[in-house]
């Protein structure tokens, strides 16, 4: 068998009993309720805090937990198949997650708007309600919302910052394909390196997002009130710069452990799971860029 | 594959002395065994149930009668928003993954679930999901009262208790999304040699292809719900026209969420009553890979269907006609479902245990609540009952005699088997002729009310509603106070009784794996994998 150096090879792998999933329970209660006394307005900003600092907490005691039961050799193959189908299935639930913004994109911009503007069968929605909206995309709608006094605003256009990080995302998925044939190949220092030069990436796609974002809000006229496209643009974007975000972090992690010396050309879940992560951060970028900033 | 899975749980070979439970509260708290983990879904689904109950009973004692007697009717809308919630992320949807957890490792002959700590977060997410959600009734402006559904403009007037509806539906989201994970990967990978797919039992089946369902909804309801919490503290637009966007946009992403969450709810039902019948009829199920075929065919149906919940809100014509259409096509793979386990039953040797009264009574009236569903997917039929109470004697039909009298049919299938003492089948049987006279007398008048006219959703009514209210009133209070003699039922059969053997329905033909391991079925079943062949 080719896993025949680990110890319990022929077992699956249950852990007797844990203390991290009912951790994680109170964590993310905690999260939860730090945000219903925020947005309430019963607590100030700070009641978030603790439920974050539980969150790290939770990450690294769980996750430590597996890493470490993983080097002790208590997973056989099926454990790790099982690992592998569930992260492809989280991810999944995740496409599934923007699938709802995008779909709230396309139907504002191919029904909505023409809606708005009196097409078809709504004729009388537009004389009645809305009587000088003919809506062209982008648009903060008939009400003209946002921050500037006469409803106007310009968006991100798409050859600028958007292609730069459209740049940045695909070679950080080029990085990481090097990287992870430098792992089958056991060439560790080229993998560290390129694993490095990936996590960089993101990190700098993050800064020119968090740019972005800032000439949005004060220069563009771009914001959250801004209508249904500022409403599209910042949640897709949005959600999406925090999967980066998280992304990196999770490269970061992966690379401290390529410097332990974890993973073997064999077996390195922990790193194709990330890499996949990464890989569908990437493909949702693309979704954006063309959908978002370009068409 | 070269390396087929032996299977054997706790590898911790320096832990394999402490084999059993742990004791006190860590059981439970740390759980990772998947017995111990279905136990605590099911009880937390059996207290829901009686939460929702009392709240359902709040609603039949106002309608008792017309006029306000004796809640506001600010109250009432809370009572019969909390109580949908509840219902169905409370008690329905727990209870079917508490089945799962107890009955799929030991259906494939598999060690536990395959992600054991997951699994225990799954479930812990619950209680504090509920302890959220519960809450709102005690903050200033009360609990959600503008209907499960969360429909804006309405819902973004909620007061404090908008935020903590969002985030406990984030935390049952999450729950579920982790569940399902779970279910496939512990079928797909941890199936003993020789359990093919198709061999496989099929309430695993219906399960894995709700597991499929999950993960591709909750997600979306996850994201029609931070739609409502920017609109309403970030001053997004996805619901306001003035902003571009549009309030039936939200019905939209909701309801592609939540008509395969109407598939959730039943198709592990569907499951259960595949078990049983084939048991007490004593003859192979009829049909049995048609009937995973019928299965999936639902499954994919339910996500272009969503649009036959928004018929009269201003869809285009050509979208009715579609989702008519498509709606009308479900009849078809349910048809298929229906007619096999008839034709499981026909000349079969019956007999009339617990769970087959439970079983008989669903095939009975899950299908009257499926007639009523056909008659409201016509659009121009659905004109007409939109918004009345025939809707809600549909929805009805199909989940309490539907979805929780499959529960309660599968509880009384396996109980035997998770406590290893046979229950009271007197009182069993008690319990379902008293549901089941009950439960039509609740819910059939509905049918004449909503014909008649009476809006559903509405604390007072027009007096010439009387007569039937009053007896739908009474059928409630009577299914409710029925329902006291199946905690006691379990609670007895828990605490003791006559011994079950292995086979548990000695007599009677219950076939796979779960009746070859002794009952109760010890705490870690299948340390090597059972060969089936």
């Amino acid at each position: 068998m080719a896993q025949s150096h680990v110890p319990n090879a022929d077992k699956y792998y249950v852990p007797h009993s844990s203390p991290w999933p009912i951790y994680g329970s109170v964590t993310l209660f905690t999260v939860m309720a730090g945000a219903v006394a925020t947005l309430d307005g019963w607590l100030p900003a700070w009641s978030l805090l603790p439920g974050f600092a539980m969150l790290a907490g939770l990450f690294i005691l769980w996750f430590g937990t597996v890493i470490r039961e993983n080097e002790q050799g208590l997973y056989n193959m099926a454990v790790d198949r099982s690992f592998r189908m569930a992260m492809m299935w989280f991810i999944f639930s995740e496409v599934m997650f923007f699938a709802a913004f995008f779909g709230a994109l396309f139907y504002a911009r191919a029904l909505v708007m023409p809606w708005l503007s009196g097409d078809g069968t709504k004729l009388m929605t537009n004389i009645l309600l809305w009587s000088r909206y003919h809506g062209t995309w982008p648009t903060n709608g008939p009400g003209a919302l946002g921050p500037r006094a006469n409803g106007s605003f310009e968006s991100v256009p798409a050859l600028g910052l958007p292609a730069l990080n459209t740049a940045i995302l695909l070679t950080s998925g080029v990085t990481i394909t090097i990287a992870h044939h430098a792992l089958l190949r056991g060439h560790r220092r080229r993998l560290a390196i390129f694993l490095a030069a990936t996590f960089l990436l993101g990190f700098a796609f993050v800064a020119l997002q968090a740019t972005e974002y800032h000439e949005a809000y004060t220069k563009l006229g771009l914001q959250l009130g801004t209508g249904i496209y500022g409403s599209t643009f910042f949640l897709l974007t949005g959600f999406h710069g925090l999967h980066v975000t998280v992304g990196a972090i999770m490269l970061v992690v992966i690379w401290f452990r390529v410097m332990k010396g974890h993973f073997t050309p064999e077996r390195h879940f922990g790193f194709e799971a990330v890499a996949w992560y990464w890989h569908f951060v990437d493909v949702v970028w693309l979704g954006l860029f063309i959908f978002v900033y370009w068409l | 594959m070269a390396h087929a899975i032996e299977i054997a749980p706790d590898a911790h070979d320096a832990h394999a002395a402490h084999d059993g439970p742990d004791t006190g509260i860590r059981r439970w708290l740390f759980a990772t065994n998947h017995k111990d983990i279905g136990t605590m879904y099911l009880t937390l689904s059996l207290i829901m149930f009686f939460v929702g109950g009392a709240m359902a009973m709040v609603i039949r004692a106002e309608l008792f009668e017309p006029g306000m007697q004796l809640v506001d009717p600010a109250f009432y809308n809370q009572m019969m928003t909390m109580h949908a919630l509840v219902m169905i992320f409370g008690a329905v949807m727990p209870a079917f993954v508490g089945l799962a957890n107890w009955m799929i490792p030991l259906q494939i002959g598999a060690p536990d679930m395959a992600l054991p700590r997951l699994n225990n977060f799954s479930f812990w997410l619950l209680p504090f999901a509920f302890t959220l959600l519960l809450s709102t009734l005690l903050v200033p402006g009360g609990a959600p009262a503008g209907g499960w559904t969360m429909y804006p403009p309405l819902a973004l007037q909620f007061g404090d208790s908008f935020p903590m509806l969002i985030f406990s539906i984030h935390l049952m989201g999450i729950s579920s999304i982790l569940g399902a994970i779970n279910v496939i990967v512990t079928i797909l990978n941890l199936r003993a040699p020789g359990m093919t797919l198709l061999k496989m039992p099929l309430f695993c089946w219906t399960w894995l292809i709700t597991a499929y369902l999950l993960i591709a909804v909750m997600p979306v309801l996850a994201g029609a719900v931070t739609m409502l919490l920017t609109d309403h503290f970030f001053h997004t637009s996805f619901f306001n026209a003035a902003g571009g966007g549009d309030p039936l946009m939200y019905e939209h992403i909701f309801w592609f969420f939540g008509h395969p969450e109407v598939y959730i709810m039943i198709l592990p039902a569907f499951g259960i009553i595949s078990e049983i019948i084939p048991t007490f009829s004593r003859k192979p199920l009829f049909g049995a890979t048609s009937m995973i075929y019928a299965t999936a065919s639902i499954a994919f149906l339910s996500f272009i269907v969503w649009g036959h919940h928004m018929f009269v809100d201003g869809m285009p014509t050509s979208a009715d006609l579609f989702f008519m259409l498509s709606t009308m096509l479900i009849a078809v793979p349910t048809g298929v479902k229906i007619f096999n386990w008839t034709a499981t039953m026909w000349r079969g040797s019956l007999s009339f245990e617990p769970p087959m009264l439970f079983a008989i009574g669903f095939l009975f009236m899950f299908s009257i609540g499926g007639f009523s569903g056909l008659m409201l997917a016509m659009v121009p039929a659905d004109f007409q009952y939109n918004q009345s109470y025939f809707v809600v004697a549909h929805f009805h039909y199909v989940l309490v005699p539907g979805a929780v009298f499959a529960i309660m049919g599968g509880v009384y299938y396996w109980l035997p088997k998770w406590t290893g003492n046979l229950y009271n089948m007197k009182l069993a049987k008690t319990h379902f002729w008293l549901s089941t006279i009950f439960v039509n007398v609740l819910f059939f008048p509905q049918h004449f009310l909503g014909l008649a006219g009476m809006p559903r959703r509405i604390p007072d009514y027009a007096v010439q509603f009387t007569d039937w209210n009053m007896v739908s009133s009474i059928g409630g209070f009577g299914f409710g106070l029925s329902q006291i003699l199946f905690a006691i039922a379990i609670i007895q059969c828990v605490r003791g009784g006559k011994k079950a053997t292995a086979e548990v329905w000695t007599g009677a033909a219950p076939h796979g794996l779960e009746w070859t391991i002794p009952s109760p079925a010890p705490y870690h079943s299948f340390q090597t994998a059972p060969e089936v062949r």
